[in-house]
């Protein structure tokens, strides 16, 4: 058994369903890196795990224990827990970081009360003070930053996806394997597994640095294409409001808010989105705030930085053709 | 089929919520608490499988003794019994001691099957279904935006961050939902006269065998709290004419293009 560093911080990767390292990570090995040495764990299927390594040295992981299964195509969760249950017991980490995302959340929650490890979610970032690793929050839609710690033993974080901004210097590549022994918990079976085919080219909403979100105020699915042409002459993101997702004009993946994606963007432009306060909850971390409305008193206009009252389909083909005169 | 439902009273998010700077807890005074809609979407699963099956569906929630009525809410909707476990020592408690309680109690009532909302509006953490799951040792089949059930499965579609699956879990198994299935039915007059006489059991925690102070178990303790500088409005323009050119300028000028 190799020797681990005492300020291990296991990372848990996170793949696409196409074996890919999903685009949460770098971040999570950045987070490791500013509290201890990030020590990688591909769950993956047997043959996959030294592409997978080379993607995540590139992203700063130590070294990569590698546990190789075919189980996770077939059952839910569980072989992914039986997997950190391993890394945790040979590594004895000081934190266990894992992605805040849907499978995530499953893997942190029934690893915590399997371990009876500590848990804290929704992590907008970390830090080591004299007495270990602390978690940082966001909570109430951002009006307020809480801090937690473990009482003792590891802390189980799940990370906001996008949240983390450090990223770890490249390493080179440590692959090693290591054997998880199957529990034998009751999981779920997956049936069939459908990638949702990605569309466009456009950046993914959640981690996005910029985005550009439509509401009702578009009038209609066709008029939301003017969301979209500014979203291309930036390079950003498409976000949405609920009353956007409601009326038919845009799926729900796009929804930003309290019941959406949360997302925290060096640039948000909110386009006739009147600015709900659940709304609000999922985009007031953004670091620039730009609204267009026609109402003067909508509350978006509370919030931003630079707001324009006026109608979005005369300000916004404006505002894309400035654009497109700087870029000559 | 006996169904949990997990219900939980929350701020209303329409109003505004407050941290208690001393204590770190809620200040359930400062805003309407109102059962969150992801209770009720939950719960709406286990009802309409109860219009046309044989079931029995007990709502189940860990809350201050005041949200009593909030609970009360969900047996008017159609719930046949209600578990409250209220005790004041679970003011605080973190997501490890709360899924202990909860498990506990689930436990004590028996299940087939348990249902909770993906998320709550306010703790926003997402992790009690599958921490409820281990606990139980039973399968965990969460975020679901579709559930249905066979004689002893369920089985309903998930969908993750890059990929839609279907997936099913045998019985007895933890649930979790999302808010694309249906909205909670509206209690009618009928239904809150017999929320009345519905049983409602409430526990505290030495009913439940749990001790609320072990420092054997490790928790997570919050250890900082501060309010967060409100965002203060920037400049507000009303458009000239030029309205496109300004935000041109102030993206510029910030080097955000």
């Amino acid at each position: 058994m190799p020797d681990y560093p005492a300020d291990s911080i296991l990372v848990l990767l996170e793949t696409s369903s196409t074996g890919e390292l999903v685009s949460s990570a770098p971040g999570l090995l950045g987070a490791a890196s500013l509290i201890g040495t990030p020590i990688a764990l591909a769950v993956i299927a047997p043959g996959q795990a030294q592409a997978l390594a080379e993607q995540a040295a590139a992203s700063g992981a130590e070294r990569v224990l590698a546990v190789d299964t075919n189980s996770t195509q077939s059952q839910l969760t569980i072989p992914y827990v039986d997997a950190v249950v391993a890394a945790a017991a040979a590594i004895a980490p000081a934190a266990v970081l894992v992605s805040n995302s849907i499978d995530g959340r499953d893997i942190a929650g029934r690893f915590a009360a399997r371990t009876g490890a500590a848990i804290a979610v929704d992590a907008v970032g970390v830090s080591r003070d004299d007495e270990g690793i602390v978690a940082h929050h966001s909570v109430y839609g951002g009006a307020y930053n809480v801090d937690s710690a473990a009482t003792f033993g590891p802390l189980v974080v799940t990370v906001r996806q996008g949240a983390i901004e450090a990223r770890a210097a490249a390493r080179p590549v440590a692959l090693e394997q290591l054997e998880a022994q199957a529990s034998g918990a009751a999981s779920a079976t997956i049936d069939s597994v459908e990638a949702v085919a990605e569309t466009s080219s456009r950046p993914e909403l959640r981690g996005a640095t910029r985005v550009v979100s439509g509401g009702r105020g578009l009038g209609s699915a066709e008029k939301f294409a003017l969301v979209e042409d500014l979203a291309d002459a930036l390079g950003a993101a498409i976000g949405a409001s609920r009353a956007a997702v409601d009326a038919g004009y845009i799926p729900a993946n796009h929804q930003v808010g309290q019941t959406g994606v949360s997302v925290s963007p060096q640039l948000y432009i909110a386009l006739g989105i009147s600015g709900a306060i659940q709304h609000r909850a999922g985009m007031q971390s953004a670091k620039n705030i730009v609204a267009v409305n026609k109402d003067p008193d909508a509350p978006i206009f509370e919030v931003a930085d630079f707001g324009v009252v006026g109608d979005v389909f005369t300000v916004v083909p404006q505002l894309i053709s400035e654009l497109a005169e700087r870029k000559r | 089929m006996k169904i949990i439902v997990l219900v939980k009273e929350v701020p209303d998010t329409y109003t505004e919520r407050k941290l208690d700077l001393e204590t770190g807890l809620a200040d359930r005074a400062a805003s309407e608490a109102v059962l969150d809609e992801i209770s009720e979407r939950a719960l709406e699963v286990a009802l309409s499988f109860a219009d046309s099956n044989d079931a029995e569906i007990v709502v189940l929630s860990m809350a201050p003794e005041s949200a009593a009525a909030t609970i009360r809410k969900a047996l008017a909707m159609g719930a046949s019994s209600a578990v409250h476990v209220a005790d004041p020592a679970v003011a605080g408690a973190d997501l490890g001691l709360t899924a202990r309680i909860l498990a506990a109690a689930i436990r004590r009532t028996g299940f087939d099957l348990v249902i909770t909302g993906n998320l709550s509006t306010d703790g926003n953490g997402g992790v009690l279904p599958a921490m409820l799951a281990e606990l139980l040792d039973v399968p965990n089949a969460t975020a679901l935006s579709s559930v249905k059930f066979t004689a002893d499965a369920v089985s309903g579609t998930r969908n993750t961050d890059d990929s839609t699956m279907r997936i099913s879990a045998k019985l007895p198994a933890v649930i979790s939902i999302t808010e694309a299935l249906p909205a909670g039915r509206f209690p009618n007059f009928k239904g809150i006269m017999a929320a009345k006489k519905k049983p409602f059991e409430t526990l505290s925690l030495a009913d439940l065998g749990i001790e609320p102070n072990d420092f054997s178990v490790a928790m997570s303790i919050m250890t900082a709290i501060a309010e967060k500088p409100l965002r203060t409005a920037g400049v507000k323009i009303t458009d000239q004419g030029d309205g496109g050119t300004k935000i041109a300028e102030y993206l510029i000028e910030n080097r955000l293009v």
